[in-house]
């Protein structure tokens, strides 16, 4: 039995699908067998990437507008409380209505409750992060409620009966002969004779979807912005359909991020230059929606907003992974990303994948969570997406931190120590000491001995045998540079320069003789 | 100048000619090279594998072997590595709360220097054919390696080097910039990822008819060398070190029977 003390207990984490049903590298290695989608991706993601190089070097503050995007996000979060406080008294003021969730299924159920409240049991939604982090669809579903995705790429993955796989744009997965089969399969009323051509597409899904936008009475979206000193939402989109859903129905239920909060209007200038060029590659995007309450006798007339926590408080408790939380969803990370071109965002498991994905799905739901340990290791440390960030959030950093926080969770909890485990503690005496390792390092013609007469080693036990499955490794030196250095070098001679080295080569005892010889001659 | 050689762990056990090249390459252009005996290893697969408690002591040793020794400069023949002493030895010693330490690691980390950046920056370094008589007829595909593009922001320091040797013929490394996929125990915990990156560099590398694929890290080369000999190829590694070492008297060749000039060990 519990005894309720009147404070909620912190950090509370996040549910829904943030969580990842299987490990990193086993989700990857399916994913890695299926050529089509390592083709489209590539495809796709070297597209976006080149157009995304262009636009941003026509600007030549983009580092200033980068660090200006940091600065402001550093800002909101330090005094997140204070703004969301002044955001709510403004959108009240305007006629809006507040809820706050401090989980996903809180979230959800104010959703389904809204609904309900209209009678209705459909409604259409604009493309949003936080409400596929809820899995409100599918919630709403069991309601008796059914929710209609408008954006093109979703409304595939939705007809398909599959999860995105990238947060912009969400069936990179699928190409357009895939795309024709599923509207033929699942679309009502659709042209048997529809083509595979990407406008006969694009036509096909305007047609089914006026047919909803002209009916709803119910719209549900996820908002980029929230201004704290005016109370406004904005949405920023490509299609017009996120247009269609904030203007035509009677009832707009926005589910955001307690984290999408900037200070003021003046703020908006910056991530405007910012989103568009960092996701699609664009200097504008074609849409950008905002809306401040209700406005009488225009618009949605009931005007809900769902302040959503689930787990950001607790990714705001850690000092080393918070900024993770100035992410605006561009998807700039993911685009550069050698894993993820890789893999695909699947493999991931959580609604975010990618670079962002695999410490933001941690950071949000503890590291301890299902099979979320193993995201932040889903990554060679190559830079790109801190390059390509345009918030600058540095996520190498933040996967070694998440790295070592994951470690130490595990500390004194195993029975008995994994292989890295014991590697990293004897690595940890060996090369802490240069007497230590020099000393392990005179058993260097072992290897050679090992490596046998192709002077390679092919295979290796445990762990290792991670490495020899693509790559063998070279036949270690006959001695190390330390032992070269005390014993054979002796500082340059007056003018002189050039004397064969001691190294590999077969040549080796040969020369080493020389250079004693030598330097008995020299009285070294 | 005298000038602090950190060689490297996997340098100093798996290539000392690296390490040699290095010596020779900066007592060629009259400076004093010392080599502080307590040097082990940066401890950067400790920090990026999550093991911090494991990495201290590594960081400590390597802060104590480079803040006792006299020299003016510190230079190693790795990007990644120089990136750890900089960016990650402080971070590792802020972790265990000893602010003592932190600053020693600091203060070390300042003056450390990537070879590239320490010959071009502080040495001078425009033309190695004129100025360390480099020569190496052959030719050669470069791949900058992530640490020291992304975090040390070396640029064209390598690559401006290495179109100075003598007889060196260039061949341009399609997607250089893209990770080979090494990742330290990234490649072992993350294999198939590891391996799919890889593929994709060794066929970068393979097409572009180079004999052998230089950079400034033993460790991407080590992997990049080891995927192209599962994969049969003749293209072999070699480190920038030994080719800006190598000289028309005493070349280095690309298939291991590598004879580079270090101080005067013989003559």
């Amino acid at each position: 039995m519990s005894t309720f003390l009147g404070m909620p207990s912190l950090p509370v984490f996040g549910t829904g699908n943030l969580h990842a049903a299987e490990s990193f590298p086993t989700a990857a290695h399916r994913e890695l067998g299926n050529a089509q989608l390592r083709a489209n991706l590539g495809h796709a993601t070297h597209t976006i990437r080149d157009k995304r190089l262009q636009v941003v070097s026509e600007l030549p503050d983009w580092e200033q507008l980068r660090d200006a995007g940091s600065a402001i996000k550093e800002s909101v979060m330090a005094r997140l409380p204070e703004l969301l406080e002044q955001f709510e008294q403004n959108f009240t003021a305007h006629g809006g209505v507040i809820h706050w969730a401090r989980d996903a299924d809180e979230a959800n159920a104010i959703v389904a409750g809204l609904i309900r409240d209209t009678g209705e049991t459909e409604v259409v939604k604009v493309k949003s992060m936080a409400t596929q982090e809820i899995g409100l669809n599918e919630y709403l579903e069991e309601q008796g409620i059914t929710a209609f995705e408008t954006d093109l790429a979703e409304l595939i993955v939705q007809l398909d009966h599959d999860k995105p796989s990238h947060i912009l744009v969400p069936a990179i997965h699928k190409n357009r002969t895939e795309i024709r089969d599923i509207f033929l399969r699942e679309m009502p009323g659709a042209d048997p004779e529809l083509t595979d051509n990407p406008a006969v597409l694009a036509m096909a899904a305007r047609a089914h979807l006026r047919r909803k936008f002209l009916t709803a009475k119910v719209a549900v979206s996820g908002a980029n912005f929230a201004l704290a000193d005016s109370g406004t939402l904005a949405v920023v989109e490509s299609e017009g359909n996120g247009r269609m859903c904030l203007t035509l129905p009677e009832t707009l239920i926005t589910v955001m991020g307690v984290e999408k909060l900037l200070p003021s209007w003046q703020d908006l200038e910056v991530f405007m230059q910012l989103l568009p060029r960092s996701s699609t590659g664009e200097r504008m995007n074609p849409y950008t929606s905002l809306w401040t309450g209700v406005t009488e006798g225009d618009g949605p007339q009931n005007v809900h907003l769902v302040l959503l926590d689930n787990g950001r408080s607790a990714a705001l408790a850690d000092e080393l992974g918070r900024s993770a939380l100035h992410c605006i969803r561009c998807s700039a990370c993911m685009n550069v990303c050698p894993v993820y071109e890789r893999t695909g965002g699947h493999a991931y498991g959580s609604t975010y994948p990618g670079p962002i994905g695999a410490i933001l799905s941690p950071l949000l739901t503890g590291i301890e969570s299902e099979e979320n340990s193993s995201l932040p290791y889903a990554s060679s440390l190559c830079g790109a997406c801190y390059d390509a960030c345009p918030v600058k959030i540095n996520i190498p950093d933040i996967l070694v931190h998440l790295r070592s926080v994951d470690v130490d969770s595990k500390r004194g909890k195993k029975k008995l120590p994994s292989q890295m485990d014991v590697g990293m503690k004897a690595a940890s005496w060996a090369l802490s000491s240069g007497k230590r390792l020099g000393l392990l390092e005179k058993g260097l013609p072992l290897g050679r001995l090992a490596a046998g007469p192709d002077q390679k080693i092919t295979k290796l036990p445990g762990i290792a045998a991670g490495w020899t499955q693509s790559r063998d490794i070279p036949a270690p030196p006959q001695k190390s540079f330390r032992d070269w250095w005390a014993k054979e070098h002796h500082g340059p001679e007056s003018g002189g320069t050039n004397a064969p080295a001691q190294g590999n080569a077969p040549a080796d005892a040969h020369n080493n003789a020389q250079a004693k010889a030598q330097d008995k001659e020299d009285g070294a | 100048m005298r000038i602090a050689l950190f060689a490297t762990c996997i340098v100093d056990a798996m290539y000392p000619r690296t390490a040699q090249a290095t010596v020779s390459i900066l007592e060629r252009l009259g400076h004093e090279v010392v080599f502080p005996s307590g040097q082990a290893c940066c401890g950067q697969m400790h920090v990026n594998s999550g093991y911090l408690k494991e990495a201290v002591p590594v960081v400590a040793n390597h802060v104590r072997a480079f803040d006792t020794e006299d020299y003016d400069v510190a230079v190693a023949p790795s990007g990644s590595c120089v990136a750890s002493v900089k960016h990650q030895h402080p971070m590792v010693a802020r972790s265990c709360g000893d602010t003592a330490l932190e600053a020693r690691a600091a203060a070390v980390g300042a003056r450390t220097y990537e070879l590239s950046e320490l010959l071009v920056d502080v040495l001078g370094v425009t033309d190695a054919g004129a100025q360390l008589g480099s020569y190496f007829p052959h030719r050669v595909t470069y791949h900058p390696s992530c640490h020291g593009m992304r975090l040390l922001r070396l640029g064209d320091r390598q690559a401006r080097l290495l179109r100075s040797v003598q007889g060196i013929e260039l061949a341009e490394l399609p997607e250089a910039d893209q990770c080979c996929g090494f990742g330290g125990t990234f490649s072992m915990k993350n294999a198939d990822v590891s391996s799919a990156m890889l593929e994709d560099k060794t066929a970068n590398v393979r097409s572009t008819g180079a004999e052998l694929c230089t950079g400034g890290d033993a460790s991407c080369l080590m992997h990049i060398g080891g995927g192209l000999s599962r994969q049969g190829s003749d293209v072999t590694t070699l480190h920038l070190a030994e080719i800006l070492a190598s000289t028309a008297e005493a070349p280095a060749s690309v298939t291991g029977d590598v004879r580079v000039s270090t101080g005067k060990a013989t003559r």
